[in-house]
């Protein structure tokens, strides 16, 4: 079974962090990675940076750009994580932009990443039709699951469709924003998370974009299986380092 | 061959819409709209009459004597920088302003590059008093200083974009970002025929405007509707796909399409997308684009500020493939004579774009009996800073 299938099995609510790979430092990947599972993290996304990442705000945009600067690369990325099942156990989702996949090869990209233990993929530009036609029997003979993203603005009709192309678990968008624009929840966001709540998916649903604290990841938490944070630990490297993990994690799940 | 867009938002291989989830409900909606609304009698005879009467269409199409003497062809052009703000780019920013209005939409917003798809844009939200944000590299606010100030003289907020590059593919960034944001009551209206699916057709049918009156204005002139050329620059490839679009299916018209080579194709500073572009997906369609080994977008090069662009409309993309288009390179200095050259023989400055367009005569030689259509797609006001820098005037 996936790692990402068996992790939703169990009986917690589920804390999973994004981090863009390369940032700060061209080296932090693997480090960072031990570290959040060290502290507790359930599940973590590697973002693979992008020139043009339209769905993220100016904070994963500039940690992109910063680690393409940097020098990372899909092939660099991919070396650094050629022992990481060595060491880590928690599932692992490469997030990241279609068009750097399709440049490796969407197929050599799924088996470098089955090869590396990677579980999952997300990639926010590759619509749900498009990876039904033409790229979901390459997804699943190299065992990966891609995690399909809804918003408050998705019908129902179209999130059973998703739901039904989904087999790990569906990407809560808490409301319609880039990442890192949003603080706290109001009667909207909670509106949205009982509504979805109340359908009864076949996937469990985490939430992301707008947590950023142990506040709104109880809330967001209460809706759904857990809760992604992205914008807010890559801040915390910026301002903190990688060293204080352990700070971030700590105040996240208190 | 079919060189129209499919059902599915496609040109051959080239298109869709590759867009996060976050814009589907707002490119669905278009999607399905699209069509519907531009067929209404309503809306078409609105549109006509704006054209007419607001932007002062149809634009003349004029036999260029002395640039044709000179050649030794026959060179129309096509006048669209007579248009009010003074290019093809208002003829999409009328029709999309509609569109958004039966749309119900009240908060309009707009990439610009060089500055005039952004004073086209702002100029229809005056006329009809609906709100205007236009998103605008941070470098480029800098460059172009007049038509930052025309914008705000419009009512307009100009907002710079201060991410990546700063510059036009940065703005589309932004601009996107900003719908993302704002879901429900923003039509984002995208300067070029590039964008998802149905944007690139939605363009090239506002900008068709160009080819039709062609038909008849060369018929009228020489007693044939098809020239032997159709030619064009192209950055995206809005006022090309309207130049060609009536034509894309005649096959005894020659299609050329011309870049920016910037200070030469082999440089590294270049615009050049059909030679230096490989497929791939940017800003919600595959197509040829600027690219690193990586997958990463390249920053182009041009003089043109409204040619250096790292992609190319998923059409153009389409007509390079299948070699129905010519495509030609300029760079810099070719285009800057050729612009100075229209001026002293036809009395007409050129913009900088057009100036790509016009230097193919020295690059490619034309038979006499050739009818040449050019489209004139901009005037040369505001760049006359470059050619003033540039030729020390």
């Amino acid at each position: 079974m996936n790692r990402i299938n068996k992790k939703l099995q169990e009986n917690k609510k589920l804390l999973s962090i994004y981090f863009t790979a390369g940032y700060p430092d061209i080296n932090d990947t693997v480090s960072i990675i031990q570290d959040l599972e060290k502290n507790g993290v359930d599940m973590i996304e590697i973002g693979l940076p992008f020139s043009d990442p339209l769905a993220d705000g100016p904070t994963i945009q500039d940690s992109s750009t910063q680690a393409l600067k940097n020098g990372m690369t899909t092939e660099l990325l991919f070396n650094q994580l050629k022992d990481i099942r060595k060491s880590v156990s928690i599932p692992l989702i490469i997030m990241g932009y279609f068009n750097p996949m399709f440049q490796y090869g969407v197929e050599a990209f799924c088996k470098k990443c089955q090869e590396l233990g990677i579980d999952g993929l997300i990639i926010p530009d590759l619509p749900v039709d498009v990876y039904h036609n033409e790229y979901q029997a390459i997804f699943e003979k190299y065992g990966l699951i891609n995690v399909f993203l809804i918003t408050p603005q998705t019908s129902d009709e179209r999130i059973r469709y998703i739901d039904s192309i989904s087999n790990g678990f569906i990407y809560m968008v808490s409301s319609a924003s880039t990442t890192g624009a949003q603080s706290g929840f109001g009667e909207e966001q909670t509106a949205y998370f009982e509504r979805i709540a109340k359908m009864n998916l076949k996937n469990p649903q985490i939430i992301g974009f707008g947590i950023s604290n142990n506040e709104t990841f109880t809330q967001a938490t209460q809706y759904a299986k857990g809760a992604i944070i992205g914008s807010a630990f890559v801040k915390h490297v910026t301002n903190k380092g990688v060293k204080n993990i352990d700070d971030f994690v700590n105040n996240m799940l208190s | 061959m079919n060189y129209n867009v499919n059902k599915k938002g496609y040109y051959g291989e080239f298109g869709g819409a590759f867009i996060p989830e976050m814009l589907y409900p707002n490119v669905e909606e278009l999607r399905q709209n699209y069509l519907k609304v531009m067929a209404e009698p309503e809306f078409k005879k609105e549109f006509d009459q704006l054209l007419k009467d607001y932007v002062g269409r149809p634009s003349p199409l004029y036999f260029a004597k002395r640039l044709s003497e000179k050649y030794n062809t026959k060179i129309y052009l096509k006048r669209e920088d007579l248009n009010h703000t003074g290019a093809h780019k208002i003829n999409n920013t009328i029709g999309q302003i509609l569109m958004a209005q039966r749309l119900g939409k009240t908060r309009i917003i707009a990439e610009t590059g060089a500055g005039q798809h952004g004073v086209a844009t702002a100029t229809v939200c005056a006329l009809m008093g609906l709100e205007c944000i236009v998103y605008m590299g941070e470098i480029d606010i800098a460059r172009q200083a007049p038509n930052v100030a025309r914008m705000k003289m419009l009512g307009a907020t100009v907002v710079p974009a201060l991410s990546g590059s700063r510059t036009l593919k940065d703005a589309t960034n932004e601009a996107i970002r900003d719908w993302i944001n704002n879901p429900v009551n923003t039509h984002y209206i995208i300067g070029s025929a590039i964008g998802p699916h149905p944007y690139p057709d939605m363009v090239t049918r506002f900008q068709s405007v160009i080819s039709e009156e062609i038909k008849w204005q060369l018929k009228e002139q020489t007693g044939k509707e098809n020239p032997d050329y159709v030619v064009a620059c192209i950055g995206g490839g809005s006022n090309a796909a309207g130049t060609y679009y009536h034509y894309l299916h005649e096959p005894d018209v020659g299609i050329i399409a011309v870049e920016a080579a910037g200070l030469g194709i082999d440089s590294g500073e270049s615009a050049a997308t059909s030679v230096l572009g490989k497929e791939g997906i940017i800003h919600g369609c595959k197509t040829l684009l600027m690219q690193t080994p990586d997958g990463q977008i390249t920053e182009p090069y041009s003089i043109s500020a409204g040619l250096d662009y790292p992609g190319v409309g998923p059409m153009h993309a389409h007509l390079a493939k299948t070699g129905r288009a010519e495509f030609i390179s300029i760079t810099d200095s070719d285009a800057m004579d050729a612009g100075l050259e229209l001026s002293k023989l036809e009395g007409i400055i050129p913009a900088i774009e057009t100036s790509h367009a016009l230097a193919i005569f020295k690059h490619k030689t034309f038979k006499p009996n050739d009818v040449v259509v050019m489209s004139l797609s901009g005037r040369g006001d505001k760049d006359l800073e470059n050619y003033i820098d540039y030729f020390k005037i």
